[in-house]
């Protein structure tokens, strides 16, 4: 039995189609990506598992049974790392376990422990505007993982960093992901990223979104460390020529005119 | 985090030290070189002489003047922060709110300040009322702002971790208000002040405002300047604990603006 399976999810939102028939699923411990182009529906899928927003049609089952109200399974990281800019690194962190009605003192005591292995260690007082946005990244992962939940969502973590600050995290999150095989869907532009970290991936297509193609990673790891090996780079291409290609789906791809090459920055985006 | 040294502050204050010397240099000279009477125009010295000679009075009159400053702004403040909390909770109350306390905000100062002294008498609280209602409308409009600049990230997220709509207010909301409660505080503290010399000088037993008022009808403006020196003073030396309040409440916004 799947973790997380999500059956012929369909939403409308104020009239326009969004999700038209979704399904995944995310076994235990597995590390799956969701790639596809810009608003083509995966912040409603996350609304779907974490904000309390019903399908139309299909249903999400947790462990076979079904996503109810009050159940949470889920520990959510947004796009921006959303720390608060009053609370010292260590209150940001603790914060799901307080909501969770944990007393700050305990919950102190549970995360300290983890600062060092996310390279924290000795900025638990700091606050958020003193750190690199590396850090802060880092510190909203740990705000993540200290809620124990069974699955993370990871809405593009590192979308906002630059290229080379991202790399850094990427090989930081695959080697902390490959000693705790922390359960996680992971949202992502980054076609590299994906490869790089998925145990499987599923391709979207434009809104209303469907799944277009799913790919399983059959690579050793770790990836990063040693440069990705030659079939990994194959795979990055095959996804890209499916999330690009004209052919594979005419309706759903970027209107691009010829006669208008200036569209296709905007389309592409 | 370094603190200021003495010659950084002296260094920051001296623009402000220089204009307001200029200002009081000029008023001097002009009232030596014009022989222009006392009576008319006193000098920067004779004002400050005056003060000094007056001292117990003024200073009887002064603290009437911050008793309803202080009590009225307390007042304000209090209600301002209750129908905040009321109006985040219960969006349509806003748009059966806001356009009564607009409207409390055009009544001119001038005539409800008689009538509110007719109405409730010469005692402390038809000024603390006065105080209350003009610095009421700017603190609630502060707070509500406030309230909706919280990033909606951080709304989403509390959201996600199964927080209530209690939870959100007090860790998200609340929090996120803090500048913009602040900047209203600078402001209406000033206010404050006016408005407590204004009720006072309406009808009262003792303050700076009936202090005034007297002074001029004996045709002794060295009083009436030496008791707005002490006005100004007195909102200085609030606003200035306003600022500092803020620098304690708010630590982490020292930090954000050491960076570059």
């Amino acid at each position: 039995m799947s973790l997380l399976d999500i059956r012929d999810a369909a939403v409308r939102l104020g009239g326009t189609a969004v999700l038209d028939g979704v399904s995944l699923h995310v076994e235990r411990g597995e590390f799956v990506s969701i790639l596809g182009p810009s608003g083509a529906g995966k912040s409603t899928l996350f609304r779907l598992m974490t904000g309390g927003l019903a399908p139309d049609r299909g249903e999400i089952l947790v462990s076979g049974r079904p996503l109810a109200a009050g159940n949470r399974p889920f520990a959510f990281m947004p796009q921006r790392d959303a720390l608060m800019p009053w609370r010292r690194i260590i209150d940001n962190v603790t914060l799901g376990l307080e909501v969770q009605g944990l007393p700050r003192r305990e919950a102190r005591a549970r995360v300290a422990p983890l600062f060092a292995q996310f390279g924290l260690d000795g900025f638990e007082r700091h606050w958020p505007a003193q750190l690199s946005g590396g850090m802060r990244q880092r510190a909203a992962l740990l705000r993540t993982v200290v809620q124990q939940r069974p699955v993370m969502l990871l809405d593009e973590p590192f979308g906002a960093l630059d290229a080379l600050t991202r790399a850094g995290m990427q090989r930081w999150v695959e080697a902390r992901w490959q000693d705790h095989r922390w359960t996680t869907l992971l949202v992502t532009h980054d076609v590299r990223e994906a490869v790089s970290l998925s145990d499987r991936i599923y391709v979207l297509s434009r809104r209303p979104a469907r799944v277009l193609a799913e790919f399983a990673v059959p690579l050793g790891r770790p990836r990063l460390a040693h440069g990705l090996p030659a079939a990994a780079l194959a795979l990055e291409t095959e996804i890209l020529n499916t999330l690009l290609d004209p052919q594979g789906d005419k309706d759903e791809m970027p209107r691009i005119r010829p006669d208008r090459p200036d569209r296709r920055a905007t389309a592409c985006r | 985090m370094p603190k200021p040294t003495m010659r950084e502050r002296v260094t920051r204050a001296l623009p402000a030290i220089l204009s307001v010397g200029t200002l009081i240099a000029l008023w001097q000279i002009h009232v030596s070189l014009s022989g222009i009477p006392p009576s008319v125009l006193p000098s920067p010295g004779r004002v400050a002489g005056q003060l000094a000679a007056n001292r117990q009075v003024i200073w009887a009159n002064t603290v009437p003047t911050i008793q309803a400053t202080l009590l009225g702004f307390a007042v304000s403040l209090g209600a301002a922060f209750a129908f905040s909390v009321l109006i985040d909770f219960a969006r349509p109350l806003r748009r059966a709110l806001f356009p009564v306390f607009i409207i409390s905000q055009t009544l001119p100062l001038v005539a409800i300040a008689p009538l509110v002294v007719l109405w409730f008498g010469f005692g402390l609280g038809p000024k603390i009322a006065l105080v209350a209602l003009v610095t009421f409308f700017p603190m609630l409009v502060a707070l509500v702002d406030g309230y909706e600049a919280t990033e909606p990230e951080i709304e989403q997220l509390l959201a996600t971790m199964g927080a209530s709509r209690a939870t959100i207010f007090r860790r998200a909301r609340l929090p996120s208000a803090l500048p913009f409660f602040f900047a209203g505080l600078r402001i209406s503290i000033t206010y404050a002040v006016v408005a407590a010399i204004f009720a006072e000088y309406a009808g009262a037993a003792r303050g700076l405002g009936i202090y005034i008022l007297n002074a001029k009808n004996n045709f002794r403006p060295d009083l009436v300047l030496a008791a707005v020196f002490v006005s100004a003073a007195l909102t200085l030396v609030l606003f200035a604990t306003t600022v500092l309040l803020q620098h304690l409440s708010m630590p982490w916004r020292q930090v954000e603006e050491q960076r570059p």
